[in-house]
C-alpha cells in the first residue's frame, strides 16, 4: 500500500505513468465513470480549503466512487482531543482512501503510518502540498507538451510560497530548466533552494521586476505578494505593481507563454488578463481534478 | 583524588564536557537499565581543564552509544573487556535520533500531539543535518 506525502515520493517514470492516466481520463471521462463504484474516499479536513476538497470529491465521484468527511477540526472528533494516529484507525474502517488536510506539518505522515488505507497529503501547513505540484505539473506537461526545455518565472512571494518550493523541487529532477525568480528583496527564494540549484548545476536568475524579465519566459507561475509580508507600508507599494500582472506586461510576453496560478488569485493578475488563452490557471483547476482521479486510482490500484 | 574501581565488561565513556555527564546518561537511557553507572564529574583533564566520565558496566554488545556523536564527537569510547581496554569505538552518525532532541517548529504535528516520539533523520551526513521526520524542519543545534 502507498501513501503520498511529497511531491517527490514518485519517480519521474511514475511521474509519466500517472500524467498518462490522467490524460487518458481528460480524454474518455465514460471510460472510468464507474471504475470507483462501490469505494469510498473520506476527506478529513482539519482546516477549510474549499477548492481542494472539492477538487478531491469531484475527483472521486467521476470515478462513480462515494465521499464522506469533514471539512473542518471543529466538526470533527480533533475537537474532542482525539489523536490523529486514532482519527485515522477510526476512518480506515469507514473509508479505502483519505484525504488529508491539517494545519499541522507532519500531520498525514503520522496519519499514513497507522492507516490500514492510502493517506494522500492534502496539504499540511506551509509544509507540502503535493497534488498541487501534480497539478501544476500536469498542467505544463499537456499543454506544453513536455516537462523540461523550457525558461519558468516564479513570480511573487517565494519565501513563505509552499507551491513554490514544492515547485521547484520536482522541477529539478527534469533536464534543461531555466529558473528566473521575481520578487521583492524581502520574499526572495530561500537560500536552500538556491544552495540547491547551485549543487545540481542549475541555471537561475533573481530579478526584482517582472517586466525586465518577462519576454524569455515560457511558463510564468504567479503568486500572490501579500501585504503583511512586508516590513513597511512604503515598501509594499512601491513594489506592489511589480508583481500584478496587466495586459501591458504580457504584451512583452511570447506568444506561448502560459500563465500558472494556484489561486485563488486576489489582484496579481487583472481580470483584463483571464482572456488572453495564454490564461490557463482555470484549466489548471480542472488538470487538478484529473489528476486526483488518477492518483486516487493509481492508490487504489485499480486497473482500468 | 577521588578513585573509581575497574569494571570488568563495559564501557568508559572519557572527555565528556564537564557538567555534561548527567545528560549523556539519561540520552543513553542509562536510567532504565540494570547495570552499575559510575558518574564522574569535573575530573581533572590535561587536555580539557575539567571533563566528566562514565563508566558503564554492562554486556557490551546492549548499549548503542551511536547517539554520542550526534551530541559530541570529542568523547571518546572505550570498550572494556576482562578489565582491560580492547577497542575505541568509532562513532558513527545515527540515521535516525529518537527523542533525543525535539522539534521546535511550532507548526509541527508533534507540538501538540504529545504522545509522538521525536524523530529525526540524518538528511545530510556530510553537512550534519538532522530534519524532523515530520514537518522536516532543520536541527542545527547541538545539545544545550
Amino acid at each position: 500500500m502507498r501513501h503520498l506525502m511529497n511531491p517527490l515520493d514518485f519517480t519521474v517514470e511514475e511521474l509519466d505513468s500517472l500524467f498518462n492516466l490522467a490524460n487518458d481520463i481528460e480524454k474518455n471521462p465514460a471510460k472510468y465513470a464507474h471504475v470507483c463504484e462501490g469505494k469510498k474516499l473520506a476527506t478529513c479536513f482539519y482546516e477549510p480549503s474549499t477548492r481542494t476538497r472539492l477538487s478531491f470529491e469531484s475527483a472521486m465521484l467521476s470515478l462513480g466512487g462515494q465521499v464522506l468527511g469533514f471539512s473542518d477540526a471543529g466538526s470533527s472528533s480533533a475537537s474532542k482531543g482525539e489523536s490523529v494516529s486514532d482519527t485515522i484507525r477510526v476512518i480506515s474502517c469507514f473509508a479505502d482512501i483519505c484525504a488529508m488536510r491539517h494545519p499541522k506539518e507532519g500531520a498525514p505522515m503520522v496519519a499514513a503510518s497507522k492507516s490500514s488505507i492510502p493517506v494522500i497529503n492534502a496539504g499540511d501547513g506551509g509544509h507540502q502540498h503535493p497534488t498541487q505540484t501534480l497539478t501544476d505539473l500536469l498542467t505544463i506537461r499537456s499543454l506544453k507538451g513536455r516537462l523540461g526545455n523550457f525558461t519558468i518565472g516564479l513570480c511573487g512571494d517565494l519565501k513563505f510560497g509552499r507551491t513554490v518550493h514544492s515547485l521547484i523541487n520536482a522541477l529539478v529532477r527534469y533536464p534543461n530548466i531555466h529558473f528566473i525568480f521575481i520578487s521583492p528583496p524581502e520574499l526572495r527564494v530561500p537560500d536552500y533552494i538556491t544552495d540547491m540549484l547551485q549543487e545540481k548545476n542549475i541555471e537561475y536568475e533573481e530579478v526584482i521586476r517582472l517586466e525586465d524579465c518577462i519576454s524569455k519566459l515560457d511558463l510564468l507561475y504567479m503568486t500572490r505578494v501579500q501585504r503583511e509580508r512586508f516590513f513597511n507600508e512604503e515598501d509594499y507599494v512601491r513594489l506592489k505593481d511589480f508583481y500584478i500582472l496587466n495586459k501591458t506586461k504580457m504584451e512583452l510576453a511570447k506568444d506561448d507563454m502560459l500563465i500558472l496560478h494556484p489561486l485563488p488569485r486576489v489582484n496579481e493578475i487583472s481580470v483584463e488578463v483571464d482572456d488572453d488563452p495564454r490564461a490557463v490557471y482555470f484549466k489548471q483547476v480542472q488538470y487538478g481534478v484529473y489528476v486526483r482521479m488518477a492518483l486516487i486510482l493509481t492508490l487504489l490500484e485499480i486497473k482500468c | 583524588m577521588l578513585n573509581v574501581g575497574k569494571i570488568e565488561e563495559g564501557f568508559v565513556l572519557d572527555h565528556i564536557e564537564a557538567g555534561k555527564s548527567l545528560s549523556i546518561y539519561h540520552h543513553l537511557q542509562l536510567d532504565k537499565l540494570d547495570c552499575t553507572v559510575a558518574i564522574i564529574k569535573n575530573a581533572r583533564s590535561d587536555k580539557m581543564g575539567k571533563k566528566d566520565i562514565l563508566k558503564v558496566e554492562c554486556d557490551i554488545n546492549t548499549l548503542d552509544l551511536d547517539v554520542l556523536a550526534f551530541i559530541d564527537h570529542n568523547i571518546t569510547v572505550n570498550v572494556i573487556k576482562d578489565g582491560e581496554i580492547v577497542a575505541k569505538k568509532e562513532l558513527v552518525l545515527p540515521k535516525e535520533i529518537k527523542n533525543v532532541i525535539k522539534c521546535k517548529n511550532p507548526r509541527c504535528i508533534t507540538s501538540i500531539e504529545q504522545e509522538l516520539p521525536h524523530i529525526f533523520v540524518l538528511a545530510d551526513e556530510e553537512k550534519e543535518v538532522y530534519r524532523c521526520k515530520y514537518c522536516e524542519e532543520k536541527y542545527d543545534e547541538r545539545l544545550e
